[in-house]
């Protein structure tokens, strides 16, 4: 097997979901300059519904195919997190969008307790098996002396990354939608006076955001086989670095800074053995991301697509 | 609703504003307590830990506005930075160590104190540097990461070398002492015997005490002035000739090293620790006692630490039994109960009452109660 390729597969996966959620706090950071620490969450959410949805379909359909389980975890997922996520929004960073900085930052984080608490009394404390909605045999594709394997649930999650952010490229820049929303971002005040209603544009920003997140959370699911009410945790804090990487508030800097993250992070824990002679190991995987978010914030705090970071006040 | 609450804050503001009397009840309580078993001294020693822990946040959360979300992992350096000089861990695992020190390693506490406070201070500036420049949200980011990796540290450096003995943890830390004697045997007066727990809780008051003193001296400094300038509006305080590079640091560095020296305490307290007790929980539960009781007022954050520190026994003691009549079975155990209330306090107080629930009576106010100065004002400012 050749290592040094799989890992690359290993890391193009990853970052695509880092990407796919990258995506929602990058637009939402663009609109509004906050963090939705409840983002990630809203990942567990998607999952959990989903996982839910598979266990219903299986309940009347014992042998369903893999694409009945996954679309009906998906019509779970996205309309439960758009729901949950608009629903914040409204009750609890919208009241807060005038306040000092600190109350809506508080209030997320606080929000993001409470979801994985709620998530964790009805879904219970230990991780939940996911059934395979894909076939198990990888396909191997032989390179060199060695061959590299993807599964089919890792094309799955490459493919629908690419699809959904085709269509968000496409939304933000074709549509009359994304051009409000373009233009929110831009300068809220100015786009309310030609016409823009701010509030509309937001809220659309948070279901497109969560609808993506429900996705990511449905693929990561599946992938791993198990869900659990503190999923949404690490990936969500490692996309909110990706974000940042790729340049805060910028959508095209999210999908290449989830992509590069994924990669780092993929490559991190293939050779980090090698590289620091067997000291440290690859449980210490995690501390790549952290790594990458010192390095960009020393170095290039707009990271590597954006342009403006520097307090507006 | 509000108005009762004004009305409520109102006299507890009154009742609590007399410091000798909060200090009569904070030495008296524990000896009541001590009569009923160890199991409400711990509480108390352990509220006392959080008022601490929440006093060091109030410093960079409250009065520099800055947001730190992994301030559990201060208290880790300090645990951690205490229990390797003083338990066996280091003596049983390397041989070099074991031939340099025969005795054992048995460092004071009272000396470790300050060490752990430098490690940590040292640690929160080199955490806040790289965001210095940038939106407050960054270093929310960053710390919270930080919180995770000291765990991922905590958890891996086993192998392969033992220094953190891993998920187990480290146990045998010594109580802290004086010579031959130490906390654990507890203090015979001759009339009266003070129990180990009680000298614990009587240290941690001591130290409460000097980091309250502490605190207000740097609120009402130059220092502190200079931080409420900066979270106010960081540009027009730079404007005014405003450090806010060195005022930024020197707040993440006197926050941590608070940590640091409550790490040091919990770990000589409980004897034993492991990552488990430094989770991104306990520092959601640290913000949300400053949140609750009032970000940035000193009385009302210790108010919150206490409020919230002895909340998970009242659920223990109170909601789970009762639960147990109402249902015949526990629905929801009081931990998960506890987050829960944890997550929704910071959400609710930030939108109802964002000053806390003991907020900082306003300027006007102060004014308005002293008649001869609020007049002064009045014409002046005609």
């Amino acid at each position: 097997m050749d290592i040094f390729l799989q890992q690359i597969v290993n890391g193009v996966v990853l970052g695509s979901v880092y990407a796919l959620i990258a995506l929602g706090y990058t637009m939402v950071y663009g609109i509004l300059q906050l963090i939705n620490f409840a983002h990630g969450d809203v990942l567990m959410v998607g999952a959990l519904t989903g996982l839910m949805a598979i266990k219903a379909v299986q309940s009347f359909m014992p042998d369903a195919p893999g694409w009945l389980l996954l679309i009906s975890a998906l019509a779970a997922a996205i309309p439960t997190c758009v729901a949950l996520n608009v629903t914040i929004e409204r009750m609890a960073y919208r009241p807060l969008r005038n306040a000092p900085r600190l109350a809506p930052l508080i209030t997320a984080i606080g929000l993001s307790i409470v979801i994985q608490t709620v998530g964790m009394i009805i879904f219970g404390r230990d991780p939940q098996q996911v059934p395979r909605l894909m076939p198990a045999e990888p396909f191997m594709f032989p390179v060199g002396e060695g061959e590299v394997l993807i599964t089919a649930t890792q094309v799955l999650i490459i493919a629908m990354a690419v699809a959904l952010m085709a269509c968000l490229v496409i939304l933000v820049e074709k549509t009359k939608l994304g051009r409000a929303m373009r233009a929110t971002a831009e300068n809220p005040k100015v786009a309310g006076l030609m016409g823009v209603d701010s509030n509309r544009v937001i809220v659309a920003t948070f279901a497109i955001g969560a609808a993506l997140a429900a996705v990511a959370g449905v693929l990561v699911a599946s992938n791993y086989g198990q869900a659990h009410y503190s999923m949404g945790f690490m990936p969500g804090l490692k996309a909110f670095i990706a974000a940042v990487l790729g340049g805060i508030g910028n959508i095209y800097g999210a999908m290449v800074g989830g992509l590069v993250l994924g990669l780092v992070e993929s490559l991190g824990a293939g050779y980090i053995g090698d590289l620091t002679g067997e000291v440290l190991g690859s449980n210490y995987q995690d501390i790549f991301a952290f790594v990458v978010l010192i390095i960009v914030l020393v170095f290039k705090p707009s990271g590597i697509m954006g342009e403006r970071v520097a307090d507006r006040a | 609703m509000n108005s009762f609450t004004n009305q409520m804050t109102d006299q507890l503001t009154k009742l609590f504003s007399n410091k000798w009397l909060v200090l009569a009840i904070a030495i008296i309580v524990p000896m009541i307590l001590s009569n009923f078993g160890n199991s409400g001294l711990r509480a108390l020693a352990m509220a006392i830990l959080f008022v601490m822990l929440a006093l060091g946040l109030n410093i960079v959360v409250g009065m520099a506005g800055l947001l730190d979300l992994g301030y559990i992992a201060f208290f880790a350096l300090g645990s951690y930075t205490y229990a390797l000089v003083a338990s066996p861990h280091l003596i049983e695992n390397f041989e070099w160590i074991a031939a340099m020190f025969p005795n054992g390693l048995h460092a004071s506490l009272f000396l470790m104190l300050p060490v752990c406070a430098l490690i940590a201070g040292i640690f929160g500036v080199l955490l806040g540097a790289p965001t210095l420049k940038l939106r407050g949200d960054y270093l929310a980011i960053v710390t919270l990461g930080f919180g995770e990796i000291i765990r991922i540290f905590m958890n891996n450096m086993n192998t392969p070398v033992n220094i953190t003995n891993g998920p187990k943890g480290m146990t045998l830390i010594e109580p802290p002492g004086i010579g031959d004697w130490h906390f654990g045997m507890g203090l015979d007066l001759g009339f009266y015997t003070i129990q180990p727990l009680m000298l614990f809780y009587y240290l941690f008051l001591i130290l409460t005490i000097v980091i309250v003193y502490v605190n207000y001296n740097l609120a009402q400094s130059r220092i502190g002035r200079a931080w409420v300038a900066i979270r106010e509006d960081e540009i027009a305080a730079k404007a005014m000739g405003i450090n806010t590079r060195n005022l930024k640091l020197l707040a993440f560095g006197m926050g941590a090293s608070f940590g640091g020296v409550s790490g040091a305490l919990f770990a000589s307290l409980q004897g034993f620790i492991s990552p488990e007790s430094y989770t991104l929980n306990e520092s959601i539960a640290i913000l949300a006692m400053v949140v609750l009781g009032g970000i940035g007022h000193i009385p009302g954050v210790i108010f919150g630490a206490i409020m919230l520190a002895v909340l998970p026994e009242v659920l223990r003691h109170g909601v789970e039994p009762l639960q147990m009549s109402l249902f015949g079975k526990v629905m929801m155990e009081a931990e998960i109960l506890r987050q829960l209330l944890y997550g929704l306090a910071m959400v609710l107080v930030m939108l109802y009452k964002p000053k806390g629930l003991w907020p900082k009576p306003q300027h006007e106010d102060i004014v308005a109660a002293t008649p001869t100065a609020g007049a002064a004002v009045a014409g002046g400012a005609k």
